[in-house]
């Protein structure tokens, strides 16, 4: 703009000016996976610090979501017998706890995840979308074994896996991947602020094993609540994305699928899980925008 | 001249929050005391560097060094103004940034460096450099919870000032490590001087600074007040009379502690 070359006071010749730019990175999630190799590593830190000094190591990733499964089995099924007329109550089960648990570990790590790195987020510059993104991705990691126990289970039983149902399985994962990811995104700005909301997050995340049919089948919620109250139901995007991962896994263990399909599920499921889905995907862009207004202050709030 | 850095009419606003909790807002609310307040940290500074120079930037605890350095650095955005930079920014600012006490030093230099922008490849090149710099032997594969505050910073430093990069910002850095390692800094800090990056050196030595720079740039209550030959910014600072060498200069340093 200016002509004359003053070192004091920076105005200088636009020639001298080509080639540089702002210091500071574009950010936002595209930007995280340009930033591919850092996330890789945040990501495997994660996970080998989870384990490290642990003499059972990654066995604890099956130990511990057996035995919440064990416990659940227990109280819900023998003691409050709400498996009555479900078969095979325990996939029934497990299938929705290994995705209400991917979500609820998304959702709480990732609130804490700028907190949990402000030595880097106050002294670097990059992308700080990247450290709720590792938190979604390192729990995904952790899902791994908890799928391997579904997947054999299923096998044992004799499961007769089709089309549709893995297509609802990718959709269900696609919804709490993106919800929990937005949640994560919206959260851990807001944690940066006001510690309170990683204790939000908790008292949030005690509901989510209530509100979705895992725990009681999704035909009790149907015939108690009548039509209108059951899409009022539905509308939580959980509880669309469970029904579809049991459409997945534990449709296709029940002696006969294309009834189970029918009766047990609700009408139109994939439309559904489709609005969803992009309903999920607004509320990410949403996330996206409040998190660049937030991450600005971070720095000086740490 | 190619400029490396261009800083133009760049000011940053801080807000001091006196209270914390609920309660204490609304008590100081009730009594009409301020709950807030916000001050220029960084007050309309303009100049720009040409690549290769090396600039100290001086100035009493509190002026704004340490923030002028996060804006250059692209971790805190100006609040008006705007900085241009060219080529890669590292420097003993983010040292030890990333490092997770349970992971080995050897997975610690890769994450650290990867934070600091360099690639896997660019790593493993100088990967023993590093080690022969930060010199901490075979705890290199135990985890850096268990070295001592001196290795666990000798091992931070090792990584960033073998980072490649066209910017090098230094903030008063130097009070840790021991006398020999500190040594070992400066020598690597006139190696990349010599090498034509550009240096930023914040630095309260006297000493150092005229040995490693050309130009001053002294900020006073986040303004410039100075920008011009070292020995003039010296002088201006009236901290000419009391040190000139380097050993003066650590005592210094360590008196005036670290706040990175
Ligand atoms: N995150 C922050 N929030 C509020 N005030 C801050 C913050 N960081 C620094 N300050 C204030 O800004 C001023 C400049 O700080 P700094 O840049 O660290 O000075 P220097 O490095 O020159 O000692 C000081 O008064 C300091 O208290
Ligand atoms: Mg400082």
């Amino acid at each position: 703009m200016t002509t004359t070359v003053d070192r004091e006071h920076a105005e200088v010749p636009e020639d001298d000016l080509a080639g540089m730019r702002a210091p500071a990175p574009q950010g936002g999630l595209v930007d995280v996976f340009r930033h591919r190799y850092i996330l890789k590593l945040l990501v495997r830190r994660e996970i080998s610090a989870r384990y490290q000094g642990s003499v059972l190591g990654l066995l604890w990733s099956y130990v511990q979501p057996l035995t919440r499964f064990v416990m659940y089995y227990f109280v819900i099924g023998m003691v409050i017998g709400l498996d009555r007329g479900v078969e095979y109550f325990g996939i029934h089960m497990f299938a929705g706890m290994v995705f209400v648990h991917y979500f609820t570990e998304t959702f709480t790590a990732g609130t804490r995840s700028i907190m949990r790195n402000s030595s880097i987020v106050k002294k670097m510059a990059m992308p700080r979308e990247m450290f709720p993104v590792a938190s979604m991705l390192v729990s995904a990691y952790h899902i791994i074994p908890q799928l391997v126990i579904l997947i054999t289970v299923c096998m044992i039983v004799g499961w007769a896996p089709d089309m549709a149902g893995m297509f609802a399985g990718l959709l269900g994962f696609a919804i709490v991947a993106v919800l929990g990811t937005s949640l994560a995104l919206l959260f851990s700005a807001a944690n940066v602020f006001a510690r309170d909301f990683s204790n939000i997050v908790q008292t949030l995340t005690n509901f989510v094993h209530l509100a979705v049919p895992m725990i009681y089948p999704y035909t009790l919620v149907a015939s108690r609540f009548g039509a209108d109250h059951v899409n009022l139901y539905l509308a939580n995007p959980l509880a669309e994305a469970v029904l579809l991962i049991q459409r997945c896994f534990w449709v296709g263990v029940t002696s006969d699928p294309e009834q189970t399909a029918l009766t047990q599920m609700p009408d139109n499921l994939f439309t559904r899980g489709l609005i969803q889905l992009a309903c999920c995907l607004v509320f990410l862009l949403i996330a996206q925008l409040v998190f660049t207004r937030l991450e600005r202050k971070f720095p000086e709030r740490l | 001249m190619t400029k490396s850095i261009v800083v133009d009419h760049v000011s940053k606003r801080f807000t001091m929050r006196y209270h914390r909790t609920i309660k204490q807002m609304s008590i100081a609310r009730l009594r009409g005391q301020e709950i807030s307040d916000s001050f220029l940290a960084v007050d309309d500074v303009s100049f720009t560097v040409d690549q290769g120079e090396s600039i100290g930037l001086m100035g009493l605890n509190g002026s704004g060094k340490s923030t002028l350095l996060k804006v250059i650095n692209g971790v805190m955005a100006p609040d008006a103004g705007q900085v241009l930079t060219r080529g890669r920014i590292a420097g003993l600012i983010a040292t030890g940034a990333g490092f997770h006490p349970q992971l080995t030093g050897r997975d610690n230099v890769y994450l650290n460096a990867a934070i600091l922008g360099m690639t896997e490849k660019e790593t493993k090149a100088r990967f023993d450099d590093i080690v022969e710099f930060a010199d901490i032997g075979r705890f290199l594969d135990t985890p850096v919870g268990h070295y001592s505050s001196g290795m666990f910073a000798r091992l931070g430093f090792a990584v960033a000032v073998h980072t490649d990069s066209d910017i090098f910002l230094v903030d008063e850095v130097l009070a840790v490590g021991d006398k020999p390692f500190k040594k070992k800094c400066m020598e690597k800090m006139k190696e990349i001087k010599a090498s034509g990056r550009t240096l930023f050196y914040v630095s309260h030595a006297a000493g150092s600074v005229r040995k490693m720079c050309d130009r001053v740039i002294v900020l006073e209550k986040g303004r410039k007040a100075f920008d011009g030959p070292a020995d003039e910014g010296i002088k201006f600072l009236h901290y000419d009379d009391t040190e000139d060498d380097v050993s003066s200069e650590e005592e210094q340093d360590e008196e005036l502690g670290s706040d990175v």
